[in-house]
């Protein structure tokens, strides 16, 4: 692919396939840690950061294991595996070696451990039949699309501490209509990059 | 079948093995002590205490930067057990609880206010390229009852949130919520080191007010006929309520609503009234202070400066000790204002209730002998305040000043509050527009002068004295000579006969704004007379700092005032802080009460090692408010209370109090007139007094 194509797929990646928004993916952690922007904000970063290496080593995983095997059908509980045991050797490790890095994501790692976004990209990595490259540009801008709705959302839902409300639209109820909205919204950039 | 099952198998073994070596090779060596902080803790990860859970809170215990007790969730329990873990003894908690500050919800804003032409405080506040947040009005939203994690707030009947204080926990996060910021966690600390700030609701006289006292509230607590609340409001600010009652000039009047359609509200008596009612009842209403920590801290002289000074350190558990140089305490309040406008019992009592707040005194110590910084630091006082005040008088600089009769205006005074008469012939002029001059006059007078004049080198509207002084002397029969200033002193065989003064005319004003007074060449007259006592002016005596070497480098201004910060009361002397008349030259007990609660602050701040730097969006006076230059439809109110007097035949001879204090139904009138503003607001003439008063359920 060239630069053009990369930046078509990054920018398809994030608006126009968003990962929340158009294909609804984590919707636990959407509503569940969008009340506050600091805690959107960590819990973004922690996603980007598990999204990417999830995607890496399932890959290689697939690659290395399941076909050689010929075990391809065992490919979601193998997934399952493979990314839970990461998330932890990333905690112990980043414990270790990134004192500072743990304190910051470390409440927010474990939430992530079997979110299906995770496990929805790495697989959608698979079904696309992407080459490894193509692999780490997808799950870092799938993981920065996440973000980008997660934050938007929380944002809003700040703003709806100060608002007055009926009281049948406070709370969840009112999260999953704007929800809607935001995705609405951004089914307008499906005109953005042809061919989806 | 087999083989897929040894090829997950074997992947999780591997996965395993992975984690296994990985938890081996970068194993944290967790500090048991973090683990067993943690394990005392409730694990709600409330996120009350400030950290990010119970992890991250127990690991702040655990290095010492947070406190035991940090854990607002769990109650004392986990704060003993926690500090159990930590070998450390439970020590005794500040209260701190939420308290909302606004009485109006929105709706009654609404209906009670007048905005000059636009919708609301907000919009008001924002046309006058002031503060964003206007603190009036609630929204009613409830952010605050849900954001609570303790369920202690509800929306009372009101549309106005009450706090639960058994129930609160003082975890702040109301206050974070809040999007008018009416709600705020309050602790006597907090309370202290608070200062009226830019982004508050300020009534103009609380805005005015050196002390800061919110006068709109004690005035409703009279009116409401609570009157210990309205002296708890006031002591939070003034530690000298029957004193300030009396005495002060209150330039808040000055700036009251009321003022710009008839007389201001008469605020100054009010308070008198709520601290006479506290004298006469006998029972002392004490603020709350936090536990005694046993660090010591020196105030040089007991006059207002200091005595607020030592007030607010005793409430911040500090053990202050006052030096005064004279036999009592007091400072100009006892030795310059005569015993007719601040009877002696009523000061005495006043300085009483500040000493059992656990404030030593030791009098008949003056600085430079027996004490210098040096001794006072080797005694173990951490830090020094300075407040010896303006005792020197300023001298006349004319010709026979050292003749038999010629007297310094204070040592008059001073001899009058130590209870001794000065002799005075039948002929005293007194020399001086200031109050000192009224005060000097007004006890010559009653010492037995048959004639005393004033002689002031401008005229009347530039007097400084307050407007009541002189309508009070004139009352008495002094006389007042303008536009006159002194040449010359006669006197026959050193005994003084005579003053020569010089007639003035007024010129072009000054830097000041006043006409500068010009002489009229070959006007000089003589005016017969026994005494001459000169009232033109005092400066801070500070000859103690020259035999004190370690006091030497303390910066002094030209003025010879002690150049201190102004908001912090800081010297160039790390730890030796000074306010009052010591800094800003000769002025009034309230500013000196004011500079006093500002040094008390930095002084804490000093102590706990922070910076005591300038206070931010301090407020320093009234503001020019574009909004509000008219009340229009204000509620309506009866004529402005006028103080009950001594008749002035009583007057003579004698020092007995001269005002006697407003009724009870002459201070409930009162209130009625005050308009209770906010910021922009005010109260609006459709709803009586009676119709939006309502009860607080909050004991605040």
């Amino acid at each position: 692919m060239s630069f053009g194509d990369y930046m078509l797929f990054i920018v398809s990646a994030i608006l126009v396939n968003n990962i929340l928004l158009a294909k609804f993916l984590g919707n636990c952690p959407f509503l569940g840690v969008s009340k506050r922007m600091d805690t959107a904000t960590g819990m973004s970063m922690a996603v980007i950061f598990v999204m990417v290496m999830a995607g890496m080593i399932t890959w290689l995983v697939q690659y290395y294991i399941l076909v050689p095997l010929n075990i391809e059908y065992l490919q979601t509980i193998a997934f399952i595996l493979v990314i839970a045991a990461l998330v932890q050797l990333v905690e112990i490790v980043m414990a270790k070696s990134l004192p500072a890095l743990y304190r910051a994501l470390g409440i927010f790692l474990p939430l992530i451990t079997t979110n299906c976004a995770v496990l929805g990209v790495a697989i959608i990595n698979i079904n696309e039949e992407f080459d490894f490259v193509d692999t780490l540009v997808f799950s870092l801008a799938s993981a920065v699309g996440y973000s980008l709705a997660l934050i938007l959302f929380a944002g809003i839902r700040e703003r709806f501490m100060l608002t007055k409300m009926p009281k049948a639209f406070q709370g969840t109820s009112i999260g999953l209509v704007v929800a809607g909205f935001l995705a609405l919204a951004f089914s307008g950039f499906s005109g953005l990059v042809g061919g989806h | 079948m087999l083989f897929e099952a040894l090829a997950i198998g074997g992947l999780g073994l591997a996965s395993a093995l992975g984690l296994g070596v990985a938890a081996k090779v970068f194993a944290v060596e967790v500090d048991p002590l973090v683990e067993a902080v943690e394990g005392a803790l409730p694990g709600a990860n409330c996120g009350g205490c400030g950290y990010a859970g119970c992890a991250s809170a127990a690991l702040a215990i655990a290095s010492g930067k947070a406190a035991a007790n940090i854990c607002v969730g769990g109650g004392p329990e986990v704060g003993e057990a926690v500090a159990q873990v930590m070998g450390v003894e439970v020590v005794y908690r500040e209260p701190d609880v939420s308290q909302v500050d606004c009485t109006y919800s929105t709706q009654i804003a609404q209906l009670k206010y007048k905005y000059d032409g636009v919708q609301d405080c907000r919009a008001a506040a924002l046309l006058a390229g002031g503060p964003k947040v206007c603190e009036i009005g609630c929204l009613g939203l409830g952010s605050c009852v849900k954001v609570c994690p303790f369920g202690a707030i509800a929306i009372g009947p009101e549309g106005l949130p009450v706090v639960d204080p058994a129930l609160c926990t003082g975890c702040g996060n109301c206050e974070k919520v809040c999007p008018k910021s009416i709600i705020h966690l309050t602790s006597v600390t907090r309370r202290i080191l608070g200062f009226n700030a830019n982004y508050n609701c300020l009534a103009p006289c609380q805005a005015t007010c050196p002390a800061q006292i919110d006068i709109p509230s004690y005035i409703r607590a009279i009116g409401e006929g609570r009157y210990e609340d309205a002296v708890s409001v006031i002591k939070e600010h003034n530690p000298l309520p029957l004193v300030c009652g009396r005495v002060c000039p209150h330039p808040c009047e000055d700036q009251c609503r009321r003022g710009k359609t008839t007389e201001p509200v008469n605020i100054n008596h009010l308070k008198r009234f709520a601290a006479d009612y506290e004298m006469n009842s006998g029972k002392r209403i004490q603020p709350f202070c936090l536990p005694k920590n046993d660090r010591k801290v020196a105030i040089v002289g007991g006059g207002p400066a200091g005595l607020t000074c030592a007030y607010y350190l005793a409430r911040l558990g500090y053990a202050p000790t006052i030096y005064e140089a004279q036999p009592h305490l007091g400072g100009m309040l006892r030795y310059g204002i005569p015993e007719y406008r601040l009877p002696k019992k009523t000061l005495d009592w006043e300085i009483q209730g500040i000493l059992d707040l656990g404030v030593d005194a030791k009098t008949d110590m003056a600085m430079g002998e027996g004490f210098t910084l040096e001794s006072l630091r080797q005694e173990g006082y951490e830090a020094i305040f300075l407040g010896v005040g303006c005792w020197s008088s300023r001298g006349m600089r004319v010709e026979g000043e050292d003749l038999d009769g010629v007297l310094p205006g204070t040592d008059m005074l001073i001899d009058r509050g130590n209870l001794k008469d000065t002799p005075v012939g039948e002929r005293v002029v007194v020399i001086g527009g200031g109050n000192t001059a009224m005060d000097c006059a007004r006890t010559c007078w009653r010492l037995g002068a048959k004639e005393v004049t004033v002689l002031y080198r401008r005229t009347e509207k530039e007097m400084p004295a307050n407007a009541i002084e002189i309508e009070e002397a004139k009352h008495e029969g002094i006389k007042f000579h303008f536009l006159a200033a002194p040449t010359k002193l006669v006197g026959e065989n050193g005994k003084l006969t005579g003053l020569e003064y010089i007639k003035m005319e007024l010129g072009e004003p000054d830097s000041s704004g006043r006409r500068r007074p010009v002489p009229i060449e070959n006007s000089e007259t003589i005016l017969e007379c026994d005494n001459v006592i000169a009232a033109i002016g005092q400066f801070p005596d500070l000859a103690f700092l020259e035999e004190d070497a370690s006091a030497k480098d303390l910066a002094i201004t030209k003025w010879n005032t002690i150049d201190a910060n102004v908001d912090a009361g800081t010297t160039n002397i790390p730890g030796v802080f000074s306010g009052g008349d010591t800094v800003t030259g000769a002025a009034t007990a309230v500013e000196a009460i004011g500079a006093g609660r500002r040094a008390a602050r930095a002084i804490h701040l000093y102590l706990s090692d922070e910076d005591p730097g300038p206070l931010d969006n301090w407020v320093r006076g009234p503001k020019e408010l574009p909004m509000v230059s008219q009340t229009p439809d204000a509620a309506p109110a009866g004529p402005r209370a006028k103080m009950p007097e001594l008749s002035v035949p009583d007057r003579a001879n004698s020092f007995v109090e001269v005002e006697l204090g407003l009724t009870k139904e002459m201070a409930m009138a009162e209130t009625q007139r005050c308009l209770q503003c906010g910021l922009y607001c005010y109260r609006h003439n459709d709803q009586p007094y009676e119709a939006w008063k309502w009860e607080r359920k909050d004991n605040a």
